[in-house]
């Protein structure tokens, strides 16, 4: 008996190693498992034996059913691993075929700059401000002391619309009318900054008929010109991320402002670029001419409705293509307005490049 | 404004040098835009002596010369003017130098086969006159050898300053030296004015024109009108002012030197006396810029009793200009108000030196002296005998007083001066300042009317980059924000666009009334455009997008997708906008998905959709509708509005001759999104409603429908989706098919819907009663299911 459980083992045993695919091993199963298996019956014959005879056969036949179970489920492990192994290895992909690109979209260079300046003015409590594009001459000139004949008119190069208005219409030539128009709504104390489309008659490699500038403006009591100075300073350290930020006051002239001064900063050359930083009287450096600002006239105070007895203030206004040249070195104006995807994709920033003081508001 | 040092130091008395003087004039408000020094542009020029002159074996007009240059053995030069010759003593570029005129480097090279070492120049190429006719022909006497710029006492150095409007007494040399002074450069000469006592009467001049308050005028007769000076002209040169003849030259020297504009008649020219007036509409006069002006009756003349010579205060006629011939002069030296100089000047087109001056205001007080010091240099350079002086009118010498606080200087100027440094200052301006603060205006300062005018004076001078800076007052705490809703709303949607792939470009405001006209016509038109092509305020965004989309292609791009974001220019408002436009392939071909795939009309969609749930646009509850507008292909566009009248974009596929226009081929989309017709977004705090996620799972159907052709799938949809609102919480469209199996005139249309279980799951006769509900709602719209 025990010799022919042995042997019946062996043989099971033998042929499950051996079989070469799932239904073959399925076969085994039924020939040793099945209804009329092998084991099976043996099982069935520990029903008719002595409970000495049991006990002494019934291990015996359990213990050959369980290694034949085990070595079917061994068998069918590793026959599935192979049959998956030798799927996949039909299913080898080129792994460098290229994928699908996603297009990647860009913000435009004075955007990206007009949030830039947004967010450092926030922190001085500088609100946004906007006007309209198509100005009547009395915001763009008159209310700003630049009366008809006043040789800066003629300075301005100005856009004027056709046919008859209330006003003569003006593409506006700067930013200062919205000056105007925050001081005729709004009570002071007055923190803004006006960015926004400016137009002049003019078409060179540094000036286009259209740009963008950015005004400011504060009127408060006791505001002076060291206010100003502080404020132009404090701004462009922040938009340049450099605390080596050197100003230079000129006196000049601008009808709506009184004392009135250019603002110049010093840049050094570096590989043949203006990298903004350093007295521009430095060796190897030099002074560009970034912003126009002054103390506000009190004509203009007066002209907006306020008593410039009682209130003062300063306003500024520059280039906004000209700060993200002067930031991101581009060399030339007329591309920023020319739609080009090689310049834009090249110039312009991510969607997630979102400018803050935290991250610093250069990208 | 340009000037020499020297001509500078014949006011100021000064041992100050060129970078200094350089620097003080910036730090003043004079700002320096350039120094330019002739000698540099002159080396390797040299006085050189021609030895011998043969013909050029080759050239019948070329000579080869052999020239002297001091040092070393002659040179040998070619050369093609007709007055090279033996003898002649010129100026050689050697090798090396840079002709001023060209930009041309000198180099030793073979001119038709003989080689030439050198060029002989004449005064055009050397940029010192006009004369091309040959070369330049110096005295035997100067000495071979030297530079030419030292010969020529060219060193020195030409300062341009871009003069401010409001600075009128620095349009002359004196004024500027008076500022320099004041800023510690010097002192100020004393300006030498000698009145010249004329014989018999003054000149026939009269004045009754409020344009010109005052005609002084004196004649001088016998003088003979050559080239004036050499100093003269050297200055005049330097400077870029062409001498003419020594006539000419004096009113230009006067003119630059102390700010005073003049005019000299050639009197054998005038019938009977002049006179200040207005003009005569129609009136013409020839100017001497060789360019007729047809005058209106704004405008001030003189003229005699016949004709116009001269647009008062802007520029002279041509008719009784001075000629070499010329014998008996008049020297005019009137003051003309500069509000009608500036408008004349505005009305003619017509810039001058003389309206530049007056229209900024010259000094009231400076006619008498100023015709003095004129007619003293005609005689000098001229000879002949003066007349007496005319003087009509009275020029408005009136002088203003400004009570001014000296701590002003600190409250306003943030600058704190003493009150004496600041008097000091003042009254080197010339001002006059008394002990009670009130200060005289000086008659050349006329845009000083305020105490902040006189804060800006002693600023300047004491220096405005001592102002020390000054923190703005800061809210404690952390800044608050400052974006407006509408500003908050922009800068998502072009965050989103660009996160979505689209790239921002910024388009010309002003477009062609070609491209305006597909989209409606402008409201707004230049009056002065730069161009046709920048005429009309633009109507919509995307004439410009297209163009640009247009410009791309062309240059090879595949794939354009583009958005602005920015103003249309309408009739009433000026209305924020986004524009997008997509052109080229959607996809490019690839090894998985085959050929490039263009865009359509759905791909406009989705960007609207996308950029206006951005927006917080109730996207849901939107209603698709037409008359996107003519740009658009009318099938296959649409627009998406808020009710039925609030349109919050519009996009479709562009319409073909829109696009042909564009010269743009292949299929265009593109959206508009008003900005300013989204609603607002309801300030209610940043508290969200509450919400739990259901306990149990939704479960879906399917309903496919057979409708007529003419149901639009929205409809269906959106029916649907009503049919029974507690429970049905999604409806959308998976399937559309038309063909085999569907009768002629209908589609089949298939909709998943989603119903949401609230406490208890559905049961069967639940979902029934659904199914049932929204059957019979679709069948309204005479769908039946389909079988």
């Amino acid at each position: 008996m025990t010799t022919d459980l042995d042997q019946l083992r062996q043989n099971l045993v033998a042929s499950i190693d051996a079989a070469t695919g799932l239904d073959a091993l399925e076969a085994i199963r039924v020939q040793a498992l099945g209804k009329q298996g092998a084991i099976t019956g043996l099982l069935k014959t520990l029903g008719g034996m002595s409970p000495d005879e049991r006990q002494a056969q019934g291990p015996r036949i359990h213990g050959l059913r369980e290694a034949v179970t085990g070595a079917l489920a061994a068998r069918k492990d590793a026959l599935e691993k192979a049959a998956l192994d030798a799927r996949l290895a039909g299913e080898k992909l080129d792994m460098t075929l290229p994928v699908d690109g996603v297009p990647a979209g860009s913000v435009h260079p004075v955007s990206q700059v007009m949030d830039e300046l947004a967010e450092i003015f926030a922190d001085l409590g500088f609100a946004v401000a906007s006007g309209p594009e198509i100005e009547d001459d009395w915001h763009n000139f008159t209310a700003l002391n630049i009366p008809e004949t006043h040789p800066a008119r003629a300075m301005h190069d100005t856009f004027y619309l056709a046919g008859e208005h209330e006003r003569p219409m003006v593409l506006r030539t700067h930013t200062s009318p919205v000056q105007i128009r925050t001081m005729m709504a709004n009570k002071p104390p007055i923190r803004i900054i006006a960015p926004g489309r400016v137009y002049r008659s003019d078409s060179d490699a540094t000036h286009t008929p259209m740009f963008h500038q950015i005004e400011g403006l504060v009127i408060d009591k006791g505001i002076t010109l060291g206010h100003l100075k502080w404020t132009l300073e404090t701004f462009l350290k922040a938009f340049f991320e450099r605390d080596d930020i050197v100003l230079r006051l000129r006196p000049s002239y601008f009808p709506f402002t009184e004392p009135s001064a250019e603002v110049d900063v010093g840049f050094t050359w570096t590989n043949g670029k203006r990298v903004i930083g350093g007295s521009g009287d430095a060796a190897g450096g030099g002074w560009m001419e970034v912003l126009g600002s002054g103390m506000v006239h009190r004509k203009v105070i007066e002209a907006a409705g306020l008593d410039p007895t009682e209130w003062q203030g300063f306003a500024f206004g520059t280039g906004v293509d000209r700060l993200a040249m002067l930031k991101y070195g581009m060399d030339d104006l007329r591309p920023f307005f020319d739609g080009d995807l090689r310049w834009l994709k090249h110039y312009g920033f991510s969607a997630l490049d979102v400018p803050t003081l935290s991250g610093g508001v250069g990208a | 404004m340009k000037f020499t040092l020297g001509w500078l130091k014949e006011h100021l008395e000064t041992d100050a040098s060129l970078t200094e003087v350089v620097e003080a004039l910036t730090r003043v408000g004079l700002e320096v835009e350039g120094v330019e020094n002739p000698a540099e542009r002159l080396t390797g020029f040299r006085v050189a002596r021609v030895l011998t002159a043969e013909r050029h074996p080759q050239a019948d007009k070329l000579q080869v010369l052999s020239v002297d240059t001091g040092d070393g053995a002659p040179l040998q030069v070619v050369c093609g003017a007709p007055n090279a010759r033996a003898g002649l003593v010129g100026v050689l570029g050697l090798p090396g130098a840079t002709v001023p005129a060209n930009g041309m480097q000198l180099k030793i090279s073979a001119i038709r086969g003989v080689e030439s070492n050198g060029m002989m120049c004449s005064t055009r190429e050397l940029e010192l006159g006009e004369d091309h006719d040959g070369i330049i022909e110096l005295p035997q006497d100067a000495p071979v050898g030297t530079a030419f710029a030292d010969y020529a006492q060219l060193g020195d150095p030409v300062i341009h300053v871009s003069i401010t409007p409001n600075r009128q007494d620095c349009m002359g040399v004196r004024g500027i030296a008076r500022d320099l002074a004041a800023a510690g450069l010097g002192t100020l000469k004393p300006l030498m004015v000698a009145p010249v006592e004329g014989e018999g009467p003054g000149p026939d001049v009269r004045t009754q024109d409020e344009g010109c308050p005052a005609f002084f005028a004196q004649g001088v007769s016998g003088v003979t009108n050559g080239e004036s000076p050499e100093w003269m002209r050297r200055r005049l040169l330097a400077i870029g002012q062409k001498p003419i003849s020594t006539l000419v030259d004096i009113t230009n020297y006067v003119m630059i030197d102390l700010g005073r504009p003049l005019h000299v008649y050639d009197r054998a020219s005038l019938n009977g006396g002049l006179v200040a007036r207005k003009a005569r509409a129609g009136e013409q006069v020839l100017a001497l810029n060789g360019k007729t002006y047809t005058l209106d009756e704004s405008m001030t003349v003189i003229a005699d009793d016949e004709t116009v010579h001269d647009i008062g205060g802007v520029m002279g006629g041509e008719h009784s200009s001075v000629q070499p011939t010329t014998t008996d002069v008049l020297i005019e030296c009137a003051y003309f108000e500069p509000e009608h100089i500036a408008r004349t000047g505005q009305k003619l087109q017509l810039t001058s030196d003389a309206r530049q001056r007056f229209e900024r205001g010259v000094d009231p007080a400076f006619l008498e002296d100023g015709l003095a010091i004129a007619t003293r240099m005609v005689l000098d350079l001229c000879g002949g005998t003066a007349s007496g002086i005319t003087h009509a009118g009275q020029p408005p010498v009136a002088t203003r007083t400004i009570g001014y606080d000296p701590t002003l200087a600190e409250t306003l100027g943030g600058l704190a001066i003493p009150a004496e440094r600041q008097r000091d200052i003042l009254v080197r301006l010339g001002f006059s300042v008394d002990e009670n603060w009130q200060v005289v205006v000086p008659t050349w300062r006329r845009d000083v009317d305020g105490p902040a005018d006189l804060v800006e004076e002693v600023i300047r001078i004491e220096g405005i980059d001592h102002v020390p800076s000054t923190p703005l007052e800061r809210t404690p705490g952390v800044a608050r924000p400052t974006a407006t809703p509408e500003q908050k709303l922009e800068r998502k949607l072009r965050r989103t666009a660009a996160a979505r792939g689209l790239n921002e470009a910024v388009t010309w405001s002003f477009i062609s009334e070609t491209q305006a006209a597909v989209f409606g016509g402008g409201a707004w038109s230049l009056a002065n455009p730069i161009s046709e092509d920048m005429k009309v305020m633009r109507p919509s965004l995307l004439p410009g997008l297209l163009a640009a989309a247009e410009r791309n292609l062309k240059r090879g791009a595949t794939s354009v997708r583009l958005f602005e974001i920015g103003r249309r220019y309408l009739a009433d408002k000026e209305r924020l906008t986004l524009g997008v436009v997509l052109a080229g392939s959607r996809t490019p071909r690839g090894w998985q998905a085959g050929k490039a795939q263009g865009f359509g009309a759905f791909d406009a969609k989705a960007e609207a959709l996308a950029l206006l749930e951005a927006a917080g646009a109730p996207v849901a509850n939107l209603q698709v509708m037409g008359e996107a507008g003519e740009a658009y292909h009318p099938g296959q566009s649409a627009t998406l509005r808020l009710g039925p009248k609030t349109v919050l974009a519009a996009f479709g596929a562009v319409h073909p001759s829109v696009a042909k226009a564009f010269d743009l081929s292949g299929d265009v989309v593109a959206v508009e999104l008003y900005l300013d017709a989204l609603p607002a977004k309801r300030g209610s705090g940043f508290m969200r409603p509450a919400y739990t996620p259901p306990a149990l799972q939704a479960v879906t159907r399917d309903f496919a429908f057979l409708v007529p052709d003419t149901l639009v799938a929205g409809d269906l949809v959106r029916t649907v989706k009503g049919a029974d609102k507690g429970v049905i919480t999604d409806a959308r469209l998976f399937d559309l098919f038309v063909g085999q199996g569907v009768p002629e005139g209908q589609k089949s249309l298939a909709v998943e819907i989603t119903l949401q279980p609230g406490e208890k799951s559905f049961t069967d006769a639940d979902i029934k009663a659904v199914a049932d509900k929204v059957v019979a709602a679709a069948a309204k719209l005479g769908a039946t299911l389909r079988g």
